[in-house]
């Protein structure tokens, strides 16, 4: 075992971590926070987020046909993906809650669910229909911007590309918004109170309803930003690349505890470390005995025991009884 | 100011209220008295919404209201102090505040927010603490606090002395008094009879979902049925 070897990959290894860590991060908040409001799994949230990966490469690839993509400025350009796809991921998790959850939302719990992996069926095969039918592909592949893929020696034995830095720095600030908006407006007390008794908000003449919607809204965006994320950071996209993260997101949301916000940041933070670590550290320490391809069951059996000694998860609170 | 008629309500097939008929003067303390299980709640989420009866019609200052969602009726000026308290356990006390005042857009609040200080000086002193972690009496407090932040015309008041020490009891009657005197109507629903009937000026017994009797606090207090099985003599 090469001791030097460990010391010298940690930073990357940390570095790799964190930036899976914020794509869990800001995938997980859409379930939390829909778990927060209605007790409900969406688990058409995987393809809320992935949405929003085709929605930014739609736009890329519609700048790089036009010959702007390397015209116009890049953080102009991931800007602009960006927001295309935060408001293509919002806006479809605000229809789907109005058309495939609110009819349901006094049926029993089961069937919203149900509802749910429906949608999620649904979306995967219509994002593959019109790619096939608009590129006659539905394996996409983000279109580079060289400036993106400049790599900045930090040490000696690191280097990250520019991209990476984007991709955390986005999430970081994109986290913070959501703090402030959840901690520190009315509209975000009012998405507690309706998380903490619908009917209570509703009598301080919170729209209920309203609120609920905008709940989709902000975690469908966060789920499209996180899609453009994973993009601009993976490169290659097809219809059903939606699912693994998806689950590690609710696995993450899970983990910080369901329906805390900050848990859910937390947890994801804390998956994509374990992700890291077994893929890069299981080969090294096992000698060979077992590979990266162990990381997903290193990382869940780590989860597995938390929730064994910490059943409400990380930050999650012990629920107490209405009256 | 509020009119009921011929209520009926049902949960299912349970009939919670039968015919209930009430009506509110501007002004007034009303009281509602009934033992566990009268329909003393059903009739007041039936008023602020969460409730659609299946029979009859409610009005404030003859608009009607049966129908209209619970926050389109907090608009109109009614503020519902559930039973139970229900203040929101994770926010803090000036966010429960703030909530009560959610619909205003007007330069009042922070005048209302001064009165209910005046009226619950203990809430000032526990403005950053989260709500879960208040006393019984500060929760009531804060919950009535909560609904006076609305500034409403018509105050529900769903059993505010439950789970209180006598004290304590008193002493949140005495303050529904001023702030019924400063100007706001009050239906309040209580099944400590003596407490309601000290402050209301009229009152109605409800009876297994049925309105038994109705009349001023005085003519109810010395009725003999009423002394019998609600004052416990
Ligand atoms: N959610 C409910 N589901 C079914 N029955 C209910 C429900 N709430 C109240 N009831 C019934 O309706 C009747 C009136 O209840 P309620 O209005 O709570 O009475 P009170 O407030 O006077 O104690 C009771 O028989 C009660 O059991
Ligand atoms: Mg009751």
């Amino acid at each position: 075992m090469d001791l030097q070897l460990l010391v010298d990959i940690f930073p990357q290894v940390v570095l790799d971590g964190i930036i899976l860590g914020f794509m869990y991060a800001l995938i997980a908040l859409g379930y939390t926070m829909v778990y927060g409001v209605l007790e409900f799994i969406n688990f058409a949230h995987s393809e809320i987020f992935i949405i929003g990966a085709f929605v930014g490469v739609e736009l890329l690839l519609g700048l790089q046909s036009l010959g702007a993509l390397d015209a116009v400025p890049w953080p102009l350009v991931l800007l602009l993906a960006l927001l295309v796809g935060m408001a293509g991921s919002g806006l479809l998790a605000v229809t789907v809650e109005r058309v495939a959850y609110r009819p349901l939302r006094s049926a029993p719990r089961l069937i919203p669910l149900i509802s749910a992996i429906g949608v999620s069926f649904f979306l995967q095969d219509m994002i593959r229909l019109f790619e096939s039918l608009w590129h006659n592909a539905f394996n996409l592949v983000y279109p580079t911007i060289d400036a993106l893929n400049v790599r900045l020696e930090l040490t000696r034995t690191i280097d990250v590309p520019v991209k990476s830095l984007v991709v955390i720095l986005a999430a970081l600030g994109m986290l913070g918004v959501l703090w402030v908006l959840v901690n520190r407006t009315k509209v975000g007390t009012a998405i507690r109170a309706v998380a903490e008794d619908q009917a209570a908000a509703s009598l301080m003449g919170i729209n209920v309803n309203r609120i609920i919607s905008l709940t989709f809204l902000i975690g469908g965006a966060m789920g499209g930003a996180a899609g453009v994320l994973f993009g601009v950071q993976y490169g290659l996209i097809n219809p059903y690349s939606g699912f693994i993260p998806g689950l590690k997101a609710f696995t993450a949301a899970v983990l910080g505890g369901i329906g805390n916000i900050p848990g859910a940041m937390l947890g994801g933070i804390v998956l994509g470390l374990l992700e890291a670590f077994a893929a890069s550290y299981l080969s090294l320490l096992t000698g060979g005995a077992f590979g990266a391809e162990y990381k997903d069951i290193f990382a869940f059996s780590v989860l597995i025991l938390i929730l064994i000694f910490r059943p409400r998860g990380l930050l999650g609170e012990v629920v107490r009884g209405r009256a | 100011m509020l009119q009921v008629d011929a209520l009926d309500v049902s949960y299912g097939k349970i009939r919670a209220l039968k015919g209930v008929g009430l009506e509110v003067a501007r002004g007034e303390i009303v009281a509602v008295l009934g033992n566990n299980g009268a329909g003393k709640t059903t009739t007041l989420k039936t008023i602020s919404g969460l409730l659609r009866p299946t029979r009859g019609t409610i009005s404030l200052d003859s608009e009607p209201l049966v129908g209209v969602p619970p926050h389109a009726i907090v608009l109109k000026g009614i503020a519902h102090v559930p039973e139970g308290r229900r203040i929101f356990n994770r926010l803090t006390v000036r966010e429960n505040l703030m909530m009560g005042a959610y619909p205003r857009r007007d330069a009042g609040i922070a005048a209302d927010l001064d009165r209910v200080f005046a009226l619950f000086p203990r809430l000032q002193e526990r403005i950053a603490q989260v709500a879960g972690t208040l006393s019984g009496g500060e929760q009531q407090m804060l919950a009535i606090g909560r609904a006076l932040m609305l500034s409403p015309r018509l105050l529900l008041l769903d059993e505010p002395s439950m789970g209180l020490a006598p004290v304590l009891v008193e002493q949140i009657f005495d303050t529904v008094a001023d702030i019924n005197r400063q100007g706001t109507t009050i239906l309040l629903v209580e099944q400590n009879a003596a407490m309601a009937l000290s402050i209301a000026h009229r009152g109605y017994v409800l009876e297994t979902g049925s309105i038994a009797l109705a009349g001023t606090a005085a003519e109810l207090a010395d009725n003999a049925e009423v002394r019998r099985a609600y004052l416990g003599e």
